[in-house]
Formats: structure tokens, sequence, C-alpha cells
């Protein structure tokens, strides 16, 4: 068993030794395997962080609820009153007909054209804010259907649409990400696969000599499983990276334009949790890729 | 002879995807033990059966016992295993050049899963027993070739093989080298591992007493017993 261990160590240094030996083809390899891997993720960095900024937004969901003219604002208060009960509602907030009269005649500057109306048109409003458990598309379906069943309710608007529309876009990217991550993790497979394939030709008199002697493929193969780790784990590294270059070009100029629309945001980068993913993505498939390439290529070479 | 047989070929043929038949119904016999020479011009098939016998190669018809062992009978698989048990010295010695001469004799070891202290003290045996231990740390491109055929006698003998089988093992070497090889060879067969040399140097055969197999056109033409003196004693049938 200490043996074993001792031949692995060895095997492991051994292979860094060699791809050491040729580092201008190793960087190579190593880009290549780099800019595979940076692409996904840095499209992944960009989704995350506009699911975050949009999570915010599935929160901030409020529903209008529109009384009837004839409800005056003691039964406005009422209502309120009802309404914080349920479970479902964090917050109600009264807007009676004055405040919203005056809101809109500061807002929209039709002032004098509002003063030619004798009686104030507005309704009495109520905005419900749902909790966050019922911040979903069923949960706000439901309050809404519940909220205008009530007595003195006119209408109850929802403006979900969008915010779907946002959500099924956020999806496609999603998927976009996905194919994207792994048509480039073949490319990944197959750029260390062809490395490796390269390497057991350079070295085919060396295995010979070795099979004479009595190694197994297994044993051959082994230096050759490493060097794909090794191939893996830098390009995985060097991707890591240049996300993180890409982020901190990108996260200036987007701060700028999200405070421009009077709203701040700070880009994330990779956490660290998703970096050791990324990371252990990057080594297995270069552990595949030479596998491939060494099972096939060493039981080809026979003395 | 009663002594067990290490190698035995029956009837073996040997023909090359290319057509050409290098062994046509080669018998013989090796006891354990035994020192014996495999000559003939060169074609003559002294290749083929060293290549049947390191499983280089396996033959068209026939049957090659390896100590008792039908060889047909190792699988892909069991090939590594077979091979560590004999050792195989080849006329190009085939050192990895990149690495120190310790590490080409300890290959066998390494690749035979040997613990690592184990393996030092083995290639410094063995080694010594070929008169190198002073280069070990050299890479066989600083040796000499005389040396380099020694370093891969020292490979091939380093996991105490019961078998040792060596292709024109002087052939690229000025006579008094070749003969310090030969008396090598001779060595280990005195302290009991089966030795079979393939050559053509016939000069060299007479100062040794052993069994000589001379091969022509694929088959065994006279197997019989030189004295050392350069004088034949005496005929043996070809089994």
């Amino acid at each position: 068993m200490k043996t074993w261990l001792a031949r692995h160590a060895q095997t492991l240094t051994g292979s860094l030794g060699r791809i050491v030996e040729h580092p201008l083809a190793a960087a190579m390899t190593m880009g290549v395997i780099a800019v595979a891997l940076a692409l996904p993720l840095f499209l992944d960095v960009l989704l995350q962080n506009t699911r975050a900024v949009t999570a915010n937004w599935n929160q901030a969901f409020e529903l209008s609820v529109y009384l009837d003219r004839k409800a005056g604002s003691e039964r406005a208060e009422e209502l309120a009153k009802q309404l914080r009960a349920r479970t479902d509602v964090a917050a109600v907030r009264v807007v009676t007909k004055e405040q919203a009269l005056a809101q809109f005649r500061e807002a929209s500057g039709f002032g004098r054209a509002l003063d030619a109306l004798d009686s104030n048109p507005l309704p009495n409003t109520l905005v419900v804010t749902p909790t966050l458990l019922a911040s979903t598309p069923q949960g706000t379906a439901a309050l809404r259907t519940s909220v205008a069943a009530l007595p003195d309710v006119e209408t109850v608007q929802l403006d979900t649409d969008w915010v779907q529309r946002l959500n099924a876009m956020l999806e496609v990217m999603r998927r976009v990400v996905w194919l994207t991550g792994a048509l480039l993790g073949l490319s990944v497979v197959l750029v260390v696969g062809n490395t490796i394939r390269l390497d057991i030709l350079n070295r085919r008199s060396e295995i010979e000599v070795m099979k004479l002697v009595g190694a197994t493929d297994g044993f051959a193969r082994r230096p050759f499983l490493y060097s794909g780790v090794w191939y893996g784990l830098g390009g995985g590294l060097t991707a890591l990276g240049l996300v993180a270059i890409a982020v901190a070009a990108l996260a200036g100029p987007l701060e700028h334009l999200a405070s421009l629309y009077g709203s701040e945001l700070h880009l994330r980068s990779l956490r660290f949790g998703s970096a050791a993913r990324m990371l252990g993505l990057a080594i297995s498939l270069g552990w595949m890729g030479s596998w491939i390439a060494a099972t096939r290529h060493i039981r080809a070479i026979e003395p | 002879m009663t002594s067990p047989s290490m190698i035995q070929f029956e009837q073996v043929y040997k023909r090359y995807p290319n057509g050409r038949e290098a062994l046509a119904g080669v018998s013989f016999k090796i006891g354990a033990g035994e020192l014996a020479f495999l000559t003939g011009h060169s074609g003559a098939g002294k290749s083929s059966i060293l290549k049947l016998i390191a499983l280089i190669e396996r033959p068209t018809r026939g049957q090659v016992l390896i100590d008792g062992q039908n060889t047909a009978q190792v699988s892909r698989r069991g090939i590594p295993r077979y091979r560590r048990a004999v050792g195989v010295v080849f006329q190009d010695h085939k050192l990895l050049c990149d690495r120190p001469v310790a590490d080409n004799v300890a290959l066998p070891l390494i690749v035979a899963g040997v613990a690592r202290r184990e393996i030092d003290k083995r290639v410094r045996a063995a080694l010594d027993q070929v008169g190198l231990l002073t280069k070990e740390k050299c890479r066989p491109l600083e040796l000499s070739t005389g040396e380099q055929q020694r370093i891969g006698i020292a490979r091939a003998i380093v996991a105490k093989p019961v078998l040792l089988i060596a292709d024109e093992p002087t052939g690229n070497l000025d006579p008094d080298l070749a003969l310090e090889i030969m008396r090598l060879f001779k060595r280990f067969n005195d302290v009991g591992v089966t030795v079979l040399v393939a050559t053509h140097d016939v000069h060299l055969l007479e100062q040794f007493a052993a069994r000589r197999i001379v091969l022509a056109d694929g088959k065994v033409a006279s197997d019989s017993m030189t004295n050392g003196k350069g004088v034949t004693a005496g005929e043996v049938e070809a089994a």
C-alpha cells in the first residue's frame, strides 16, 4: 500500500516534470482548455448575476387593489386591516384618492386640467405586498383571485407577464449556457486526447521497452492519465483567472450604467464553491480525454 | 536427458503477415539450467524463436512450452506477468536514454511493483554482477557500446528470471568485449539460470563448452555439443 502510494506520487510529480520540460507546448494546450472553459463559465457568472437581480424584483412584487368609488377611506382602512391578517400578505399600504390625485397632479403636469374636474375621479387604492413565500406566480395569482372576490373591490392589477417573460428568457439563457458548456467541455476532452496521443507517439519506444520488461497497459498508461489531470488543472486555473479579469473589466462600466438608471448593482464574481466545482470538472475532463487516448493508443503499441 | 525442460518447441511454424515463412517445423528441447546457443545465417529463424519465447510473436502452428507452460494459454492480459519471469537481452539493448543507468536497470522491478528499498538493493547487486556499479548515475549515452550492452544484461537479470534469452548480444562488439559478454552469460548459467543466446558469431562459440543448435531455412539443421576447444564432441539428434 505504501509502495503503491509512493509510486503514484512519483508518477504524479514525474508527469508534471515532463510537462514543465516543454513549457510552450503545455501552455498552448492549457490555453486552449482555458478559453474553452472560460466562455461558458463567464456566461454562467452573468446569468447568476441577472438571476440575483431579478430575484429581488420578484420580492418587490405588488398587487394594486382598486376599490369601488363608493367605498370611502374608512372602508379602505377596514379592508387593509382584513388583508394584513392574511398569512400570504406581508404589507398593505393605503393610498387614498386624495393622495393619488396629488401624486398624479405632480407627476403628470395636468394640474390645470384636473382643476377643471368637479370631483376626484380616482378610487381609493390598496397596495398589497405578498410575503416572500407567496411571491411565486401561482401564489400571487391565488392571492389576486381571493382579493378580487372581496366586497367593494373593483379590480386587482397584477402585472406578472413581463416577469414571466423574463424568467422564460433566463431559462433559455440557462439552456444556452449548458449547451455551450457541454460542447466546449467535449472540445476539452478532444484537445487533451490529441495532446496525449502525440505524447504517446513521441514516447513510443519507451512504452515498448516498458512492455517488454513486463509492464501492464495500466502501468504504461498511468503517467499519461496524470498528464491529463495536470492539463485539466492548469487549464481550469487559467480559465478562472480569465473570468476574474473579465468580471473586473466589466464591473466598472456596468455599475456606471446601473447608476445612470438610478439603481445600484454590484457584479458578483465566481463564488468559491462554483470555482472549486469548475476546477473539479476541468480535472475530470482532462482525465477523461487522456484516458480515452491512452487506453486506445497504448494498447496498440506492441513490441 | 532427464532434467525437466525449460524451453520446448514442438513442430513450430511461423509465417509473417508478409508471407515469409521464418520457421518451418522447428522442434527442440532445452533443459532447466542448460546453456545453449542458437546459430545460423541471418534470416534462418533465430530471432523468430526468441520472439516466440518472449511472446512478442505467436506461432502460426505448433506449440511452445516454457517452464512447462504452453504459451498459447497465456492471454493478452497474462503477458506482462509472463514476461517478468523471462529476462531478455536485445541486440540494440533498448535502454531509455533519458534516464540514468540505475533507473533503466530498475525498470522490470518498478513495473512489477517491488518496494523502493528492495529495488535499490537489487539494482546495485545486478550492476555489481556486470561490473558497472560505479556507472549507476550515468546516462546510457555516456557509456561505451559494451557497457550499454552490460546495462541491458543487468536489466534482464535484475528480476532474477529463471530463463535468460539474448538476441545477438555481441553483434556490435569487438572480439574481446564479445568474449567478456559471453563469459557473463556463462556465469549466470553457472548459478542455475537457463540461458539461450542467439548469435552468428561461430568463432566465439568455439571457446565454450555448450550446446549449439544450428538453424537453416527455418528448420533445425544440427544440434550438437561443443567442447570449448573448437572440436565438435558429438552430434545430438534433433528432438
